[in-house]
């Protein structure tokens, strides 16, 4: 049976974000290609952020899947053409992300605020718990590089929301 | 062009260039690690060490793609933490000790001011892997020029101390600006095969943005004096000595160890 690149990226679908294990790094965008060269199968990804510390367990965890499925020789390329942005991540994946309790990110002409200081407020955030869009944010830096911290006044619980980029 | 087809005349100035980027994000980065658990309060201890994790992430890039073009079988962390002093390429601004929340504030806006225009203009590099590093730094670039210019117009805006501090850190940061902007040899070589922008050509715009800030801060832009120079050549202030010690620690004192 020849393996398709089709089927290579349907494993890499098993490859789940380490922090967010809801999503698998082909909806989200990190996984740009599969190319098998005879023996070996090239897979290409791409850093959300210049120092996610979770790339070398997704590099890792993508080699040790595509092993067990019988591949031997896996190489991984970190590419950087084009940047990484939020607009990649499918509509799946941010249902799926505020199910789990993160709000999502908008997409990124809506949101990406310029670099001036104190220009334009953030639109309010939904809270992914109960909806409500009385909300505010507590912090624009979060638990990891993409998330900033949000708290819902409507049913005051704190919440964390994948930032656009 | 990629570091296949790069015109074998151009490496040494390429491999030079990326040191300096690198290591700015390296020493920066590490300057602003210095505030994990010593934040003013929590959420700005988060804000400066995802900051900080911006630029190392950055550095790991850059001075892999230094050591890709070296091509010495050298890599990024043999880059990081086996260089002495003498070796390294950064700015001086960059390894100035963090001092107080005044001065990291204020060394940030100046820096991250400067490289939010060098990586905006490094995205149209001829160097395909360089611009791609650069369109992602830029983005992040925006996070900490934003960050650190409405920090500064609070501290500025605000109280008689907070003022006082800002003030005093514009004062002391202000003769290590004109270090960014310098054009050496291994810039002009850069410039004219398109592979890097012309740091002159940034100075005006920097100094625009930098101007606004600080005049919505309340505070006085210094004037221009002399500027200090030499960390492009490896010449560095006595601080350098004293990061690298502690940062090249672990890496000098265990080399075989395996994470």
């Amino acid at each position: 049976m020849e393996t398709t690149r089709e089927q290579v990226l349907d494993y890499l679908s098993e490859v789940k974000d380490p922090e967010i294990p809801v999503l698998d790094v082909v909806e989200m965008g990190i996984v740009r290609d599969a190319r098998l060269d005879g023996d070996t199968v090239h897979v290409d990804i791409t850093p959300t952020y210049s120092g996610c510390p979770a790339m070398k367990a997704i590099e890792e965890e993508i080699v040790r899947t595509l092993h067990a499925k019988g591949f031997e020789k896996v190489v991984v390329h970190t590419v950087f053409r084009e940047a990484w942005t939020t607009d990649w991540m499918t509509g799946e994946a941010k249902r799926k992300l505020e199910k789990y309790g993160i709000a999502p990110p908008p997409k990124t002409d809506a949101a990406l605020r310029p670099a001036l200081p104190f220009a334009g407020q953030p639109k309010p955030v939904r809270c992914p718990f109960c909806g409500s869009e009385d909300t505010e944010r507590t912090s624009e830096f979060g638990s990891t590089a993409c998330k900033s911290l949000h708290f819902c006044r409507a049913c005051r619980q704190p919440f964390e929301h994948f930032k656009c980029i | 062009m990629t570091t296949a087809t790069l015109d074998p005349e151009l490496r040494p100035a390429l491999f030079d260039y990326l040191l300096r980027l690198g290591d700015d994000a390296l020493v920066l980065g590490h300057r602003l690690s210095e505030w994990c658990g010593h934040g003013p309060y929590l959420e700005e201890d988060i804000a400066l060490t995802n900051l900080a994790l911006d630029c190392v992430g950055q550095a790991n890039g850059l001075l892999g793609l230094a050591a890709e073009v070296e091509g010495a079988g050298r890599d990024a962390d043999d880059l990081a933490f086996r260089r002495d002093a003498l070796d390294f390429r950064n700015a001086l601004i960059v390894e100035l000790p963090k001092g107080d929340f005044g001065f990291t504030v204020a060394r940030q806006l100046l820096f991250s001011a400067y490289a939010h225009l060098l990586y905006e203009a490094l995205r149209e590099s001829a160097f395909e892997p360089l611009a791609g590093i650069a369109a992602k730094a830029f983005k992040e670039a925006r996070y900490h020029l934003r960050h650190s210019s409405e920090w500064l117009i609070r501290l500025g805006d605000g109280t008689d101390e907070s003022r006082q501090r800002a003030q005093t850190a514009l004062d002391d940061l202000w003769m290590y600006t004109g270090e960014l902007f310098e054009k050496d040899d291994t810039l002009r070589t850069l410039v004219d095969a398109g592979l890097a922008p012309d740091p002159r050509a940034l100075e005006a715009p920097w100094r625009e943005r930098v101007e606004a800030v600080v005049s919505q801060a309340t505070l006085t832009l210094p004037e221009d004096d002399f500027m200090l120079t030499g960390g492009r050549s490896g010449r560095h202030t006595e601080h350098l000595g004293h990061l690298l010690a502690e940062m090249q620690f672990l890496p000098r004192a265990y080399p075989d160890a395996v994470w």
